[in-house]
This record gives C-alpha cells, sequence and structure tokens, in this order.
C-alpha cells in the first residue's frame, strides 16, 4: 500500500492552492454578497487548464485523473463553496457526462472547449415533480425526422442560466420507465426554444447560479442523442457517481477550513483569563473535528484512486457525499460556536461557510437517496432489492 | 400535579395567536429580507398591551404571569424570532429588571413609556474582551459608591459629593440588542467596589449607538456597538445597590433564558407545521414523502424532542413565577430549547429538500435564525458549566468556567 501523493498531484496542489489564496479567497465574500457568478475567476481557470483536470490531454484536458480533480475541489472549497459548485458542475457532471457517454465527434465538438474553459457547461435533471425520484421526469423529446423536438422546465440548474452546452435528460418512451425511456441529450443554448427562467434566491452557494431552464420546442439533431436512445438514466447515474465523490472532495476543503479558523481562534481569544484553547470543551470541539476531517480525507482519496484504477465505486462514492456532506456541516457548525458572536457576522467568514455548507446535504442527491444507495448495494449481495 | 393551562391562559393564547397570524406572519419574511426592525409590529403589539406583557397595571402593564408570558413568546416567534427576541430583550432583560431592583421613582420613570412602546430597552454587557466571562468587563464608572447614611448624620449627597458631571461612564459595548431602536439602555460597568448596573437613556450624552452588525440570522433586530464616552451619570441611574450588578445580570439572563427557551419551542413548531404540510403534499416515487420511513422517522423524532420541550420550558416559566429556580434549571432550559430548535429547524429543512434552502421559503430564515439560539444570552458552553457545577457539587467538586 502507498498512500502518498505523486510527484505531479503534489505539484498541482501547490498550483492550485496558490491560485485558490491569490484568485478565488479574495473574491468569495464579494460574490456571495452580490450574487454574481465569478467570470473572471472561471476564465483564468480555463487558462492554467483547470477546467479539464481530469480529461486526457487529446480532448483539451490536463490528464490528472479523478485524484486530480478531488484536489482541486479541495482546495476550492477551502476557500469557495460557490466557486466550487460552479467548477463543479460544469467539469463534475456538465463536461462528465460528455467524456463518459460521448462518442468521439461529440468529444471533440463539445468536450474539448468545455475542458479548455472555452465554454461552460452543465447538466439539468430536477424537475418541479422530479428530484429525488428522478424518473419521474416529464420532460419530452419526440422524434421528428432526424431530430428530437425537447419540450418541458427544469428546475434548481447549477450554471443554467449561463451555461453554453448543457446535458438534458428527457422522456423518449413514455411506455418504459427509467430504464429504456430516458434519453440523455447534448443541447446548445443558443438552439432556438432554449429560455431562462427564474433565478433561485438561495441561502447559501449565493456566488452561484441556480436557475429555471424552460425548453420550448427546441429541435435537437439526431447526432446530439449521447450515449444510446433509452439508456440517459443509466448514464445520468454513472455521471452523477463520479460527481458525489468530488462533493466530497469539496465538502473536505470546507471543513479544513472550519477547522483552521476554529484553531486559529482558539489561539486568540481569550476568556477567563485564558486563551479558548485551554478549555477542554474547546478542545474535544477541535479534536472531534480533526479525527472526522482525516477521516473523510482518506475515503476522498481512497475513491478517487479506485476510480483512476477502474475499480467498482458506486457505493463509495454515495459514502463520500454522505459522509462529507455531513462533517463539513457539522465542522462549521462548530466552528461557529466557537467564534460565537463572531461566527453569526457577516462581517467574517463563517458566516458565509455556515449557509454554504448545508446545501451539500441536500444536492447531488439527497443524503436520504445517498442512504438508500448504500443499502441497496450492501443488500443485493444478501439477495434483497430495495425500492426507494 | 396539574399540566393544563388555566381558562385565562387558554384565552391569552388564542387572542396571541390571532395577532400573530394578523401582525406577524405577513410582515416577518419582508422584514427579514429588508433586515428592517419590525417597528410597525412593535406599535400594534404595544396596543395590545404586550411591550409590557408582565409588568403590573400601575405601570400600564399586562400583568401577564410568565407562563402565559411565554405563550406569547411562543406563539410570535412561530412567525418571527426576530419580533420575539425583540420584545424578549425588552420585556424579560430590561423592563423586569426595572420592575425588580428599581426605586419607585426608577420604576414610574421608565415602565409606563416602556410598557406603551414609546420606549424600547436595550441590554448593554457584552464588550470586545467580554462575552462569556462578564468578569472581565472594561467599561468604568467614577461614580462612587454612596457612602452609608448614618443615624442623625448628614445624608449621602446624591452625586457620590462630586461636582456634577464628574461622574461618568467609559467604555464600549458591543451585540447591544435592541441598539438602534432603544430608548432606554440598561448598562453594566465597573464601579469602585465590583460591577454596577446604569439606567441609561438613549439620549444621554456621551452615549452613542455605532455600527450594526450583519448577522446570519435575526436580520430583523439591531445588534450595534455602542460607546460610553464620558457618559455623564449620577445616583438616579444606577439601578440597584451598588456592586450588585453581575446578580441583576445574572437574573435578567435566567428570565430570559426561559423566555429563548420558549422562543426556540415556536420555531420548533412551525417548522415541523411547515415540514409535515410539504411531505404530505410532495410526491416522490409515487407516493406522497410522507408515506416515506425515513421522513416518518424525521418528523416523529422532531415531535418528541419538541413535547419534552414543552413542557420544561413551562415548568421553568411557572419557576420564575414561583420566585423559584436554580441557575441550574435556567441553563437546562435554555440549552436544550436551543438545541432542539436548531436541531428539529435543521432536520425538517431537510424534508424540504431544494426548497428548504431557497430564501422564497421561510424555512431558510428559521433555520438562519435557530442557530443563534445556541449563543445568545449565554452560550450552551456556559450552560453546560453550570449544569455541571450543580452535578459535581454534590461530590464536592469544585467547577470554574
Amino acid at each position: 500500500m502507498d498512500f502518498a501523493f505523486s510527484t505531479e498531484h503534489r505539484a498541482l496542489r501547490r498550483l492550485i492552492r496558490e491560485f485558490a489564496e491569490n484568485e478565488v479567497e479574495p473574491l468569495a465574500a464579494e460574490i456571495d454578497r452580490e450574487g454574481r457568478v465569478p467570470f473572471e475567476t472561471l476564465g483564468k481557470l480555463g487558462q492554467i487548464g483547470l477546467l479539464g483536470v481530469c480529461f486526457p490531454q487529446e480532448y483539451g484536458g490536463m490528464g490528472a485523473g479523478e485524484i486530480g480533480y478531488c484536489i482541486l475541489m479541495e482546495e476550492l472549497g477551502r476557500v469557495c463553496t460557490s466557486t466550487a459548485t460552479t467548477v463543479g458542475a460544469h467539469i463534475g457532471i456538465g463536461a462528465m457526462s460528455i467524456y463518459l457517454d460521448g462518442n468521439e465527434e461529440q468529444k471533440r465538438k463539445y468536450l474539448t472547449p468545455l475542458a479548455r474553459g472555452e465554454k461552460i457547461g452543465a447538466f439539468v435533471l430536477t424537475e418541479a415533480n422530479a428530484g429525488s425520484d428522478a424518473a419521474a421526469i416529464r420532460t419530452r423529446a419526440v422524434r421528428e425526422g432526424d431530430s428530437y423536438i425537447l419540450d418541458g422546465t427544469k428546475t434548481f440548474n447549477t450554471n443554467g442560466s449561463f451555461a453554453d452546452i448543457v446535458t438534458v435528460l428527457a422522456v423518449t418512451d413514455p411506455t418504459l420507465g427509467a430504464r429504456g425511456g430516458i434519453t440523455a441529450f447534448i443541447v446548445e443554448s443558443d438552439m432556438p426554444g432554449f429560455q431562462v427562467g427564474t433565478h433561485e434566491n438561495k441561502m447559501g452557494i449565493r456566488g452561484s447560479s441556480t436557475a429555471e431552464l424552460i425548453f420550448e420546442e427546441v429541435r435537437v439533431p439526431q447526432e446530439n442523442v449521447l450515449g444510446n436512445v433509452g439508456e440517459g438514466f443509466v448514464s445520468f447515474m454513472k455521471t452523477l457517481d463520479l460527481g458525489r465523490l468530488t462533493l466530497g472532495a469539496a465538502c473536505l476543503g470546507g471543513a479544513q477550513a472550519a477547522l483552521d479558523w476554529s484553531v486559529r481562534w482558539a489561539r486568540t481569544r481569550r476568556q477567563f483569563g485564558e486563551e479558548l484553547a485551554h478549555k477542554q470543551s474547546v478542545q474535544w470541539m477541535i479534536a472531534d473535528m480533526a479525527t472526522q476531517v482525516e477521516a473523510l480525507r482518506s475515503l476522498v482519496y481512497r475513491v478517487a484512486w479506485m476510480v483512476d484504477t477502474g475499480q467498482p465505486f458506486t457505493q463509495m462514492a454515495a459514502m463520500c457525499k454522505l459522509y462529507g456532506s455531513e462533517v463539513a456541516s457539522r465542522a462549521i457548525d462548530v466552528a461557529l460556536q466557537i467564534h460565537g458572536g463572531l461566527g453569526l457576522s457577516r462581517d467574517f467568514l463563517i458566516e458565509r461557510f455556515f449557509r454554504d455548507a448545508r446545501i451539500a446535504e441536500i444536492f447531488e442527491g439527497t443524503n436520504e437517496i445517498q442512504r438508500i444507495v448504500i443499502a441497496n448495494n450492501i443488500f443485493r449481495r444478501h439477495g434483497v432489492r430495495i425500492r426507494p | 400535579m396539574d399540566f393544563t393551562l388555566s381558562e385565562e391562559q387558554e384565552m391569552f393564547l388564542a387572542m396571541f395567536r390571532d395577532f400573530s397570524a394578523k401582525e406577524v406572519a405577513p410582515n416577518a419574511e419582508e422584514l427579514d429580507h429588508a433586515e428592517q426592525p419590525p417597528l410597525g409590529v412593535l406599535r400594534k403589539a404595544a396596543q395590545q398591551g404586550f411591550l409590557g406583557a408582565t409588568l403590573p397595571e400601575q405601570y400600564f402593564g399586562a400583568e401577564l404571569d410568565y407562563v402565559s408570558y411565554c405563550l406569547l413568546v411562543e406563539t410570535l416567534a412561530q412567525d418571527s424570532l426576530s419580533v420575539a427576541v425583540t420584545l424578549v430583550t425588552h420585556v424579560s432583560l430590561v423592563a423586569m429588571s426595572i420592575l425588580a431592583r428599581g426605586t419607585d421613582a426608577q420604576r414610574e420613570e421608565w415602565l409606563p413609556p416602556m410598557a406603551a412602546g414609546e420606549m424600547m430597552g436595550a441590554f448593554a454587557l457584552t464588550e470586545p474582551d467580554a462575552g462569556s466571562d462578564v468578569a472581565a468587563l472594561q467599561t468604568r464608572s467614577t461614580l462612587p459608591h454612596p457612602l452609608p447614611a448614618r443615624e442623625g448624620g448628614l445624608p449621602s449627597p446624591p452625586d457620590g459629593g462630586l461636582e456634577g458631571g464628574a461622574a461618568a461612564l467609559n467604555g464600549v459595548k458591543t451585540w447591544v440588542t435592541n441598539g438602534e431602536i432603544a430608548g432606554l439602555f440598561l448598562v453594566f460597568a465597573q464601579g469602585p467596589e465590583g460591577v454596577d448596573a446604569f439606567l441609561v437613556p438613549a439620549d444621554a450624552p456621551g452615549l452613542s449607538v455605532g455600527y450594526r452588525e450583519p448577522t446570519l440570522g435575526l436580520r430583523s433586530v439591531t445588534f450595534n456597538t455602542v460607546y460610553l464616552e464620558g457618559c455623564r451619570i449620577s445616583e438616579a441611574n444606577r439601578l440597584g445597590e451598588p456592586g450588585t450588578g453581575l446578580t441583576i445580570a445574572q437574573r435578567a439572563q435566567d428570565r430570559t433564558a426561559v423566555a429563548l427557551a420558549a422562543a426556540g419551542l415556536g420555531v420548533a413548531e412551525a417548522s415541523i407545521d411547515a415540514a409535515a404540510q410539504f411531505a404530505a403534499e410532495r410526491v416522490q416515487f409515487g407516493v406522497p414523502i410522507a408515506q416515506k420511513q425515513a421522513i416518518q422517522g424525521y418528523v416523529a423524532e422532531a415531535v418528541t424532542e419538541l413535547e419534552a420541550l414543552r413542557y420544561l420550558v413551562y415548568r421553568a416559566a411557572w419557576l420564575v413565577d414561583q420566585g423559584q429556580g436554580a441557575p441550574f434549571d435556567f441553563s437546562v432550559v435554555k440549552a436544550h430549547g436551543a438545541r432542539v430548535a436548531y436541531g428539529v429547524t435543521n432536520r425538517m429543512l431537510q424534508v424540504l429538500g431544494g426548497y428548504g434552502y431557497m430564501e422564497d421559503y421561510p424555512l431558510a430564515r428559521r433555520y438562519r435564525d435557530a442557530r443563534v439560539l445556541s449563543i445568545i444570552g449565554g452560550p450552551t458552553e456556559l450552560q453546560q458549566v453550570r449544569i455541571a457545577q450543580k452535578v459535581f457539587a454534590e461530590w464536592d467538586v469544585e467547577i470554574v468556567p
């Protein structure tokens, strides 16, 4: 066994950390306050090649694999959850869906500009009545000649309002269910009938965009079917598995930041004649936080290694998302408690991290769904099939 | 024992609900997003007598018992924790301290305008380097403690024998709740022999209200820095006996602990209501998610915690009415109320999923609001020290914070 990062990955982390501290962190409070997406940061990330960190070089990527991608998400999560969210939606589910299921031509045409950061991607699934129950989507795709006509409304779409290339799940055969009836399409935002609806006003990750997308008779050429017709749901699950792992990595960064700030404050703040660091209640909070952060770190990079070495990882990725989001929420909650009133002030970053952390227990499959995925994988080996 | 509310308390409760539904609920969301103090709501509340809820009729109060008052706080908090905290600061921290320790003249002067809502109370205890550690206060009072009047001798001069204006308060108070809207500040300062409490009107020369904190939650409450720069005081400003400031502060915070737990009760109730309604209507995998055992578990656990808290709160309020209750009792209800309010709201947000995270639904506001309860009025860690002190006292272990 070998738990050390390679020389290349260590160099990559240095590069990303420097970028995160110089370019991302200084904007984090501002984009949260103004509720705007930091396009200038996306541009710079693209120039360095980081928006294609995990994709092969032949498609404009950096070739740093899933471990490299997790390093990126961890380092971004450490300084700005909004930026991590935008980047995660772009690479992890937008571009990734095309990388996993696209044919050679689609990869050249769509993945390459996404990996280079020339175009921004998104993956849209959720509808008003279909969230956890992804198979209940109603957006329709009807075949017409050598095209499909898409009709429907998608909600809560990260990056949806400005993405150039959007992977959309739609029903091609209502008589078949999730397996066989749903197909993935690559839609370009300048196709006629593609509209951006209302923007969500969120509690956290306010520096990322969540919007409604309306597809009104959008004509999508047949060659934009991603993967095989009727296999959209399967392809979506594959993409989402990877997204869950990298969300866990972003949560790791957030939890690490909460720990670092807590230690700093415990050394600064004096009450009852001594530093908080000398109070056992605070020491225990920090000890628990550090233990959970280290357990999460091991989990995240072990699963990233499983992905890079071609092992099955569905159950493990669900664990990364579930454990990561809960560790991060708990860590920032404890950090807020250690900071007391200062933790509640919007002049200081703990408050922002606190609002930002909560969503990780909900998006990319609620934690309830992760538990079902994990239980399902466990019980399947015992011949029990679990229905959600 | 009798756990039922009296007929009168039931009647009050119906009135509180009616008021909150008409006056608080329609405004709460907008006040939070605009970060406006609820001045209109307070005006209406004053007309109902709520701003003098527990004060005697002679001061134009509503003369409610503390249990009824907690029902009021609980009801208001169902719709807005900001409104509840503004009221609790005014009534439990300030007005009731004046009622308990003020001279007749002080009560006559301050309580009627407070009950009428013409003057809001603010509590100025916390400082940059003194939060939980209140003995570390840096604000100074130069007002000497009066000499005890000797039989047959001269009475103590009213301003300690100094020329008028020589006695003053100097210091900085932070996170003063109601700072911006207050007419009267209850200020704590180090005197020559221990901590003293003073009643300082907002227009007193040398008192100025500064920076308003932007906060995670309670965005309709104004938390301000208050500067005391040569703020002139005399014996007339002193509340209670010299050197008893910490006792006054502690009693006020004990009463407030119960009211804040009542507010936590209200937040938890409202969150559960919203989540139950959502779960009954939201269909996933072909059935309302209320049919899912995971959701049932969240809701059932929340309701269990809520009901346990309810009777802890009402009992603690009853203890206040009886003039009983030890630090232990108030710390238990404070810590538990905060934990349940936040824990339940957090879980109920999860039931709503993405909708719970959107600011267009009140659950996100309740979640941001509820988090303050384990910090404001003495953090949970301090309550735990006081609880442990009682437990270990029986084993001869002395615990210092």
